[in-house]
């Protein structure tokens, strides 16, 4: 039988998800367990090492690289081994070139399949979905990935949290790198509001582990079909369009539902060259994402939708930002007011361009 | 009398202007170009110095940059399938490419297309749609994205100008 997996996400080094780790191995060992660290990544930091002590560790692989002596985790002698427990840090870590497996991830899934149960640590930053986003937020690109199914397939991920102060207290104290290294770090990547947001996202993510977990377990049928969800993305034969459909998708596939996209054609005019070429990249991307896309005649807008949605059994509409002048607004009723008046029950999302949050900045 | 007269046009004008007037100042959105400059690029990666250099040549151009992921569909599942994991990959870098353009004032238009290699996904976004200009991103270090093989392919059949992109190592 495959071993269970527990894996320890954290928002960057220095939280104490090896600590966290060490200290549940001591604990199984206590409650009679045959724990052992299959690997321990060298941090050099003391009251880590400490903790290892009492703690059987395998000895690790010495593989020679470009002159360098690296350290790796053997793998096969852990699975020799055949403890109850293995304790393995950092399972976004890449091997040595040569080894069996090019990633560590990889190594444990041979030691979960050999019926060894396993506890490893991560950074959220390391979450391949996500490493466009880190770009983004810590300009810092992130070249060891992991795929997200590597969390959603275990059996449990287990946030390690700290605030962001709390982080930059212990960097100051030396107790997550050297002096000289950690001052540099400070106003590198250990900046607050880059903590804040690497915090956001791990904390959003064991968020959705959890309720997808708790979504999956615990409702009957009936249950699920009360709190159902249908996505409906409102489109036009503009490029703007390929975003308010991404963003439905990935909506979509948080709330587990399926989605729709609508193109409200006006009545009795063929589209222009332009239009049916954009139509039809927003057709296929449709068929990409696993969505419907829908083509129908109408002049009034917001009636026709409210018919579309109450034919689909939409419960959320998502809709790029109007492009209307006041006058109209004034005279005609702006689109989204309508749109709130004449779907009573439906969520409705304006998709705005995050490049327009430039805007915010004083 | 006549002051009078005269404060109500100013007031009515000032009312009109409110009326007709833009609801709040417009943000200058990049204007769609006249020519594509299609970026195709694969396997969760692109590299920002060649986003960089695709950027600067379509503002030179005044073009319109088509950044384009291409999905591959494993041979194991029908060539229709929904790939989601991949699809989850794509949709960030995609949007993130999205906005790296938009701040730089260039009109962008993405687009996902799958295949069942990258190649065979880009022969169908060329079937459907029509590029100036096509610039390829190369790293032969790295062992993600497009191949020699693949490179050799889209200089062949690049039915446009093309440039082949090497980032600095």
């Amino acid at each position: 039988m495959r071993g269970r997996y527990r894996i320890l996400l954290g928002m960057a080094a220095g939280v104490g998800k090896t600590y966290r780790m060490l200290q549940e191995g001591h604990q199984a060992l206590d409650e009679g367990e045959d724990v052992v660290i299959g690997y321990l990544e060298p941090h050099d930091r003391a009251e880590t090492m400490s903790l290892a002590d009492g703690l059987e560790q395998v000895p690790r692989l010495h593989v020679l690289q470009s002159g360098l002596d690296l350290m790796e985790m053997d793998t096969d002698a852990v699975i020799a081994r055949k403890p109850q427990l293995a304790l393995i840090d950092e399972l976004a870590h890449t091997n040595a070139t040569g080894m069996r497996n090019e990633k560590r991830y990889q190594d444990i899934d041979e030691v979960l399949e050999s019926g060894i149960d396993v506890i490893s640590t991560v950074n959220v930053q390391h979450l391949e979905s996500l490493n466009d986003a880190i770009f983004e937020l810590t300009e810092v690109r992130v070249r060891e990935t992991f795929p997200d199914r590597i969390l959603d397939e275990a059996d449990e991920v287990v946030l390690v949290d700290l605030t962001p102060e709390a982080l930059q207290q212990r960097l100051r104290a030396g107790k997550v790198y050297a002096p000289d290294r950690a001052e540099a770090a400070l106003v590198n990547f250990f900046r607050v509001d880059r903590l804040s947001a690497l915090r956001e996202l791990a904390l959003r993510e064991v968020a959705e582990d959890v309720e997808s977990r708790r979504v999956a377990q615990s409702l009957d049928p009936l249950s699920r079909q009360a709190v159902a969800e249908r996505v409906l993305a409102m489109v036009e034969p503009q490029p703007k369009s390929q975003r308010i459909m991404r963003r439905a998708w990935r909506s979509a596939q948080r709330l587990g539902s399926e989605m729709d996209a609508v193109w409200v054609r006006p009545s009795g005019r063929e589209p222009t060259a332009e239009e049916a070429t954009q139509v039809a990249a927003l057709r296929r991307l449709a068929g990409i994402l696993g969505a419907h896309f829908l083509e129908v005649d109408g002049d009034d807008l917001v009636a026709t939708i409210r018919r579309v949605a109450a034919e689909r059994g939409s419960t959320y509409i998502f809709v790029g930002t109007p492009d209307e002048s006041r006058r109209r607004e004034i005279f005609g009723g702006s689109l989204l007011s309508r749109m709130v008046r004449e779907l009573p029950g439906i969520d409705i999302r304006v998709v705005a361009s995050r490049v327009d949050r430039d805007r915010l900045s004083p | 009398m006549t002051a009078l007269w005269i404060v109500l046009a100013v007031l009515a004008a000032f009312a009109l202007g409110l009326l007709l007037g833009p609801a709040r100042p417009r943000f200058r959105k990049p204007k769609p170009g006249t020519r594509r400059i299609l970026v195709p690029f694969t396997d969760g990666r692109l590299d920002s110095r060649v986003l960089d250099a695709a950027i600067r040549i379509a503002h030179a151009e005044g073009s319109t940059l088509v950044p384009a992921y291409l999905l591959r569909v494993p041979y194991q599942y029908a060539e229709d399938s929904p790939v989601t994991d991949e699809v989850a990959v794509a949709l960030p870098l995609l949007e993130a490419v999205e906005n790296a353009a938009l701040r730089a004032g260039v009109p962008v238009d993405a687009r996902i297309e799958k295949g069942r290699t990258p190649t065979h996904a880009l022969r169908r976004l060329w079937d459907v749609e029509h590029f100036d200009r096509v610039v390829a991103p190369a790293d032969p270090t790295i062992r993600h994205g497009f191949t020699m093989h693949d490179l050799t392919w889209i200089l062949e059949h690049a039915p446009a100008e093309t440039l082949i992109l090497k980032p600095m190592s």
